[in-house]
């Protein structure tokens, strides 16, 4: 047993395995992580995961495209080379929101985009680091990290009590590699 | 919460027996786990010498110049920017479903998100090779970029509606393209997880290492909203600046300030239509009859009454302003749409858009899915031809009557416009073949809230009102996937 890394406990139906959260967290069992195929809404709150900030990032990222746009047809238009048309002032700032609002939209979606690839190592040709394969198929599973365990047959059984359908004791951590 | 019921009033989004989260996957990947049937190879030949043509046609204009199309000086812009703002048009039901909908939490979105939004993506491409081969010198494109002096005489000109537009079309394309990417990241996942050998190799590089860990889930949820949040008046800015190139201008005709919202209404009718033409063919030849339901295919068509009457309301605005407006330039334009020698395309477009798609108000036509499937078309026709009124009718007697002249297409306008669909037919089959057209994690989501086989349950443990119960059994009568017989016994 002393060679198991993670137990999974794999569910068929998100709401057992959201009771076998509450049933290990009983246990004061520390969860490694879980992995489902869909967004399963209350996961966060049950792990103490803390809401995201990445919405923040996304409105000081459209903030600096609203002034980098600002700043660079201000540069042209205004600084630069000021243009005379019909005698309308160079500094028509009506006519500047159009290319703010899109500039600003362009850096928030890219800005945060980018913020989530780099935050959860997302990137083209990445190793998928996967610990049980139809985690992305029909399957909700509690990864338990069975170093920080004492009994690994007391978290089966409360795996199994709350309805997994499998319970494995992988001696790696990730299938995928192989 | 996944256990979450919803009223049993709702009709059903996914029908279908014996509906789990394996056999939605499943349905799903058939078409990109197996070789290709006959249908679509045929789609694909055929598509593919649309886009053929497509190339030498637009190789042709580049070789010879833009004097191989029909334009002359007084109709400067005719085919090119009517097929332009057609496709850029279609574009817009993508967004409009897949940001616009999550928003207001529409459930319905769910299935067909992702088809739509790859239909935008492809539209705004074939929108994108109008603008580069209508520019007379493609290569020298980037002379619309603000670019230091040394390319040209002076900066751009920020004041210019086509400048903005510049922004708004590049913008719009790439924030849809990883709206759309990010969205795919978990189903491609799926089929890594599936494939073996190659595939796996390919799909596990598109995935991005995707494993669906909670924080993963929780960041994605977080971008999804957000990128709706900054969609939704993305997609109502790019059609109200294509419309101010023309607004802006003082061509009697083009020069009113309806132009914006009716450009985006008129945008989301025909893009509407055009979800409808593809789906419904999709979910026949790809049996997606219990993901795509009569409840879908119905919505769909309500919002085409909705924003064809928006439509028919702003063209009859624009005539009585013109009357009302006194300008008699003004007045001559609409005068020559209705009656002058183009008066075939002005009634061509109010039949097609106003008045043909009222009869969706009538249940029997708008749950037929020939009905939906023909109307859908004649709604794309009519929109075309909206464009080309706009556009035509207004350069074509302009104010000295001694210029005054009528647009002829040549065989290389016809060749681009017909390409252009065979470019869009062929990006589209191509990502049926190889991406999963439903969104699979977000139609799970579905199942045990809004599918018929939960409700079903529901209905038999009779726990319901009777009466609630008896209205969701009879709203299922239009639905041609489900079998009545089920519930009589219940």
């Amino acid at each position: 047993m002393s060679k198991t890394k993670y137990i999974l406990g794999a569910f068929a139906d998100p709401d057992e395995m959201l009771l076998g959260i509450d049933k290990l967290q009983e246990h004061n069992i520390a969860i490694y992580d879980v992995f489902t195929p869909m967004p399963i809404h209350g996961i966060e709150a049950k792990l103490g995961i803390k809401p995201s900030r990445l919405p923040k990032a996304a409105f000081w990222f459209g903030l600096t495209g609203t002034c980098t746009a600002f700043a660079m047809i201000y540069y042209m238009l205004v600084f630069d080379w000021p243009m005379n048309i019909g005698g309308k002032p160079a500094f028509a700032v009506p006519d500047f929101v159009p290319v703010l609002f899109e500039l600003t939209v362009l850096f928030a979606a890219f800005g945060m985009v980018f913020t989530f690839f780099f935050k959860n190592h997302l990137f083209p040709g990445r190793t998928p680091r996967v610990m049980h394969l139809r985690a992305t198929n029909d399957r909700f599973i509690i990864a338990i990290n069975a170093q920080e365990v004492s009994d690994a047959k007391k978290v089966e059984s409360l795996l199994k009590d709350a309805g997994a359908v499998e319970v494995l004791h992988n001696d790696r951590k990730y299938v995928s590699y192989e | 919460m996944s256990s979450h019921h919803e009223s049993i009033l709702r009709e059903p989004l996914i029908t279908g027996e014996n509906i789990t989260y394996a056999k939605i996957t499943e349905d799903v990947l058939v078409p990109v786990e197996n070789k290709a049937n006959k249908a679509w190879w045929i789609g694909f030949t055929i598509a593919s010498l649309g886009a053929l043509l497509w190339v030498f046609a637009v190789s042709y204009t580049f070789w010879t110049g833009i004097g191989a199309w029909g334009l002359n000086k007084t109709v400067g812009w005719a085919w090119d920017i009517t097929g332009f703002v057609w496709w850029v048009g279609i574009g817009h039901a993508g967004t409009l479903i897949s940001a616009v909908l999550l928003l207001f939490r529409q459930n319905w979105r769910n299935s067909i998100n992702r088809s739509a939004e790859a239909m935008t993506i492809f539209a705004v491409i074939c929108a994108a090779t109008y603008i580069i081969s209508h520019m007379g010198r493609p290569w020298l494109f980037y002379w619309a970029l603000p670019l230091p002096n040394q390319f040209g005489s002076l900066w751009v000109n920020f004041n210019s509606p086509l400048v903005w537009d510049v922004f708004a079309i590049s913008t719009y394309f790439s924030v849809s393209l990883i709206f759309w990417y990010t969205g795919l990241l978990p189903d491609i996942a799926t089929i890594r997880d599936r494939a073996t050998g190659l595939r796996r190799k390919i799909y596990s590089t598109l995935s991005f290492g995707w494993n669906g860990s909670v924080k993963t889930w929780q960041r994605f949820e977080a971008v999804s909203l957000i990128l709706a949040g900054v969609s939704t008046p993305l997609v109502l800015s790019v059609h109200t600046i294509v419309s101010m190139d023309f607004a802006t201008s003082v061509i009697p005709g083009w020069h009113t300030t309806i132009f914006p919202p009716y450009f985006v209404a008129g945008a989301i009718f025909s893009g509407f239509a055009m979800v409808q033409t593809l789906l419904l063919i999709t979910r026949k030849v790809m049996n997606f009859e219990n993901y795509i339901t009569m409840f879908h295919i119905e919505s769909m068509n309500k919002i085409i009454i909705v924003t064809g009457s928006i439509v028919g309301v702003a063209y009859l605005t624009e005539l009585f302003i013109a009357w009302y407006s006194g300008a008699e330039y003004e007045q001559y334009a609409f005068l020559n749409r209705v009656s002058g020698p183009y008066w075939w395309a002005y009634w061509c477009m109010m039949t097609c858009n106003v008045i043909s798609p009222q009869l969706f108000w009538f249940k029997k036509i708008r749950t037929s899915i020939a009905a939906s499937w023909i109307l859908s078309i004649v709604v794309n026709i009519g929109m075309w031809f909206e464009r080309f009124v706009i556009i035509v009718t207004s350069l074509h007697r302009d104010y000295l009557p001694s210029s005054w002249v009528m647009f002829y297409p040549t065989w290389v306008d016809v060749a681009i416009f017909v390409g252009s669909i065979g470019v869009f037919f062929t990006l589209f089959l191509l990502f049926l073949r190889f991406l999963p057209a439903i969104a699979m994690a977000e139609v799970k989501l579905l199942v045990k809230s809004s599918s018929e086989q939960a409700k079903k349950e529901l209905i038999a443990k009779g726990n319901l009102n009777k009466e609630h119960a008896k209205f969701y059994v009879d709203s299922l009568s239009k639905y041609d996937s489900v079998n009545p017989a089920d519930y009589a016994k219940i």
